[in-house]
């Protein structure tokens, strides 16, 4: 498993934001985190990754500091770049966890191939502020990709980007999964988690509703449970369209 | 990046020659640079080694650490209007500057100046750093700045003004401009050890600066310790403000101006922008120690007015872009 | 004032007998007063005051300033500490109600003006730096007293002993080095001193004549033979480490001499002063 969470739970300012939550990604698995707003999405993922105080057991905070971080990259939702570098050392940031300073052959190597995956050589030279917010999206990818962890968190990747940005980055973590990567991603539209995800995870209050495939999971009282909404589906070939009514 | 540095130690190196060379008594280049090195009778070697040496050397060193301090408060705080002299870190050095030397404690142990100093830059620094940390914006900081260097600069008065000396009250002007004027190789040789100490503290964050670029959350999950990297920052920059500050007073603006031309040469890269800003802080505070002895030889012009002069506008600058919304 | 205040210091004192004797008898040669002379003197600065003490009649001068008594800078402290003092400020002066009050030319403007406008004869004294305006200053503390016979005794008795102080040969080169790294030139009462005790003053070689500023490395190229530096005041000062600067240890190391309390105010005092540095 790269991810095993057991029985965890968070309490913020005395109140429970997750509780006895139990979650587990295997190899090659593009798991979709849905639920409502607040129920707990980002904070399950920074509880994961050992950056914020839980109970329970994460096999990731376990792990000292450097091995957790070639055993899984983070993406945060915010997409935040503080100085003006070039598209080409912010991807190099994701080799920080291994030794050879960015500048080793295998560093190279992991750089270049984050690149080109995201199509980001026309860029390499470019300051990464000054592009647009789905080049940056995809540098912010790139960079976790140069990582080489085995799992990669991802809160919200798709927020914010067009339609055509959201199915490339879908279909790119599609891919990812096919190469044996584990994924956890959490996302809103629905419709986009049940085409792409292998698996999807309802969190509604705190607490995990539903997990499984996408099929089981967005069940029409499932949804009314977690988003007090009902929603009409309807089955194209390229997949299932899940509207909110 | 190779040419800047290249460019920038050449520049550095040739203003150091020129400290040495630059004073009142009008020696010539061979006999000065004879008398430096050779040694020999009469008051020529005195003025190279005795007056001229030290404050070179204090030029060279007390630059390379604002310099270097105010690149890596900039890059742990994510924001180019940190500098030391401006968020009352070298306030409160000054503070613990004045107070060893108030007490006496200076007297009875030279080294107590410098710890003192450094003391209160630690207090500056943590105060700082727990009121504006990474999270906080802007505002915070420069609010938080504001109150730790008027505490800081109305504790030093109270002390100079309760002086029975009748120099000390003066001397606020010292403390609050920076001079290296008539320094000794005593005071180097106080001020070199803590100084490498906290510049080698300093290195040892510079890949965790870097991981911060994209972000508190980000840099903890590639192995950045957030803890580990604030308390070595914070000992770090009081091992060096710390120091500085008791030798040379006040110097601001150099860790605000320098990062800040320099750090698009080196592709804004946090730890690429660190030993830059070193020798650049170093460039920047001997150029302006020339400077104050050849406009007003005489007066003892204070250093910190020429790092004001140039780094203020600059400063209203960088306010203007950030409250524009523009990054650095 | 401020300036020559500072640099002057308790001990170092080798006073002359002869000088002493003679100012002792100054002092106690006062007469009765005169009808027309002044009845209730105030003198509110520490040169007057020594003058106004070494010529007043008895009962003649009422109150001398507070640092008269302060023997780090007044060289008639001991006498001083027979006299009220007050502390320049105009609402203690006029309640002394005096019918004459001496200043120096640094008094607060302000004062004296509140003063004048309160119908107080306030007369000002410049500071003497020269023997000639040490002189003038003595014959014109006389005329204000009127106390004109005391102060030609004191006059005569100032010149006589100057001649037999001052020093007609050459006795090196010397410097003058102050906190803040501040040199006194030719047209200082401390460059007089320096003159008539027979040195040639460093300053000099860089056209200085006042009190200014002189780079430490100017003062060590001139090689002087003797350094006179400002005495260290209590408590610390950053401002006096320029006195322990280790070129300043190596330029004199045994000559290092300090300047007191007579060489602060243009009065018969410099003469001990003088006299010392021989």
């Amino acid at each position: 498993m790269l991810l095993e969470l057991r029985e965890l739970s968070v309490i913020r300012r005395n109140r429970e934001v997750l509780r006895d939550v139990g979650l587990s990604i295997a190899a090659g698995e593009l798991v979709g985190l849905i639920g409502p707003n607040g129920a707990g999405k980002s904070t399950l993922m920074e509880a994961a990754i050992g950056l914020i105080p839980f109970s329970g057991v994460s096999n990731l905070a376990a792990m000292d500091a450097t091995a957790r971080a070639r055993a899984a990259a983070y993406l945060p939702q915010s997409r935040e770049i503080a100085w003006p570098v070039s598209v080409e050392d912010l991807v190099a940031l994701g080799r920080i966890p291994w030794p050879g300073s960015g500048r080793s052959s295998e560093d190279r190597k992991a750089i270049e191939a984050a690149m080109t995956r995201m199509g980001l050589e026309p860029f390499r030279h470019r300051t990464a502020l000054r592009l647009s917010g789905g080049e940056q999206a995809r540098a912010l990818i790139a960079r976790a990709l140069a990582q080489e962890a085995p799992l990669l968190i991802a809160d919200e990747p798709v927020a914010g980007l067009d339609p055509a940005q959201q199915l490339a980055c879908l279909r790119l973590f599609q891919g990812l999964a096919g190469e044996g990567r584990g994924l956890l991603v959490s996302i809103h539209d629905l419709g986009l988690a049940a085409r792409f995800c292998s698996r999807l995870v309802l969190l509604a209050k705190g607490r995990i509703l539903a997990d499984g495939s996408p099929d089981h999971v967005l069940r029409d009282e499932v949804i009314r449970e977690a988003f007090g909404i009902t929603t009409r589906r309807i089955d194209t070939p390229d997949g299932p369209a899940i509207l909110p009514i | 990046m190779r040419p800047l540095f290249a460019m920038l130690i050449l520049v550095t190196a040739m203003l150091f020659a020129a400290s040495l060379i630059t004073g009142p008594a009008g020696l010539s280049v061979v006999d000065g640079l004879r008398a430096l090195l050779l040694g020999g009778e009469g008051p020529m070697p005195i003025v190279m080694r005795e007056i001229r040496l030290p404050r070179a050397v204090l030029g060279l060193v007390v630059g390379g650490g604002l310099g270097l301090t105010g690149a890596a408060m900039q890059g742990y705080l994510r924001n180019p209007l940190a500098e030391p002299g401006l968020i009352g870190v070298s306030g409160m050095a000054a503070l613990g500057a004045v107070l060893a030397i108030q007490t006496g404690l200076s007297l009875s142990a030279a080294m107590a100046l410098p710890l003192s100093a450094l003391l209160g830059a630690g207090m500056g620094a943590g105060l700082l750093v727990a009121l504006a940390g990474p999270r906080g914006g802007s505002v915070t900081l420069i609010l938080a700045g504001i109150a730790i260097s008027a505490l800081a600069n109305a504790g030093t008065a109270l002390v100079l003004n309760l002086s029975p000396n009748p120099y000390a009250a003066n001397e606020i002007v010292f403390w609050l401009m920076g001079s290296l004027a008539d320094r000794s190789m005593l005071h180097v040789w106080l001020v070199l050890p803590p100084m490498v100490l906290g510049a080698m503290l300093i290195w040892t964050t510079a890949r965790d600066l870097d991981a911060l670029t994209l972000g508190e959350n980000a840099a903890a999950a590639m192995g950045v310790s957030p803890t580990t990297l604030r308390w070595r920052l914070v000992a770090g920059v009081a091992l060096i403000v710390g120091p500085a500050t008791a030798v040379g007073g006040v110097i601001g603006f150099v860790g605000l101006v320098v990062p800040h031309i320099l750090r698009p040469w080196v592709g804004a890269r946090p730890s690429a922008l660190l030993p830059a800003s070193a020798l650049g802080g170093a460039a920047l505070v001997l150029a302006a120690d020339i400077a104050v002895r050849l406009i007003l030889p005489e007066r003892d012009l204070k250093l910190g007015v020429l790092t004001a002069i140039v780094g203020a506008p600059l400063f209203l600058h960088l306010i203007w872009k950030t409250r524009s919304g523009g990054r650095m | 004032m401020a300036l020559r205040i500072v640099h002057s210091m308790r001990g170092f004192v080798r006073p002359s007998r002869i000088i002493a004797g003679w100012l002792a008898a100054m002092l106690i040669a006062a007469g009765a007063p005169v009808t027309a002379a002044p009845q209730r003197v105030v003198s509110m600065n520490l040169c007057t005051d020594q003058l106004a003490m070494l010529l007043a009649a008895e009962g003649q001068l009422i109150s001398v300033s507070h640092l008269a008594r302060d023997p780090r800078m007044s060289a008639m402290a001991e006498t001083a500490a027979n006299y009220p003092v007050n502390h320049g400020r105009a609402e203690e002066i006029y309640l002394l109600r005096p019918d004459l009050v001496i200043a120096g030319q640094f008094e607060s403007g302000p004062t004296l003006q509140m003063l004048r406008r309160l119908g107080i004869r306030v007369e000002v004294l410049p500071p003497a730096e020269s023997i000639k305006a040490i002189r003038s200053g003595i014959t014109r503390m006389g005329e204000l007293l009127v106390r004109e016979d005391a102060a030609a005794d004191l006059l005569a008795g100032f010149d006589r002993e100057l001649a037999r102080v001052r020093s007609d040969h050459y006795r090196g080169k010397a410097a003058l080095y102050y906190a803040n790294g501040i040199t006194s030139g030719r047209n200082t009462l401390a460059g007089t001193i320096l003159d008539a005790a027979g040195y040639e003053n460093i300053a000099g070689d860089y056209g200085v004549d006042s009190t200014t500023g002189l780079p430490l490395e100017l003062v060590v190229m001139a090689q002087p033979d003797r350094l006179i530096t400002g005495a260290k005041w209590p408590g610390q000062s950053r401002s006096e480490a320029i006195l322990d600067h280790p070129a300043l240890k190596k330029l004199a190391p045994d000559t290092a001499e300090v300047t007191d309390r007579d060489w602060v105010c243009g009065t018969p005092f410099i003469l001990r002063a003088i006299e010392a540095l021989q």
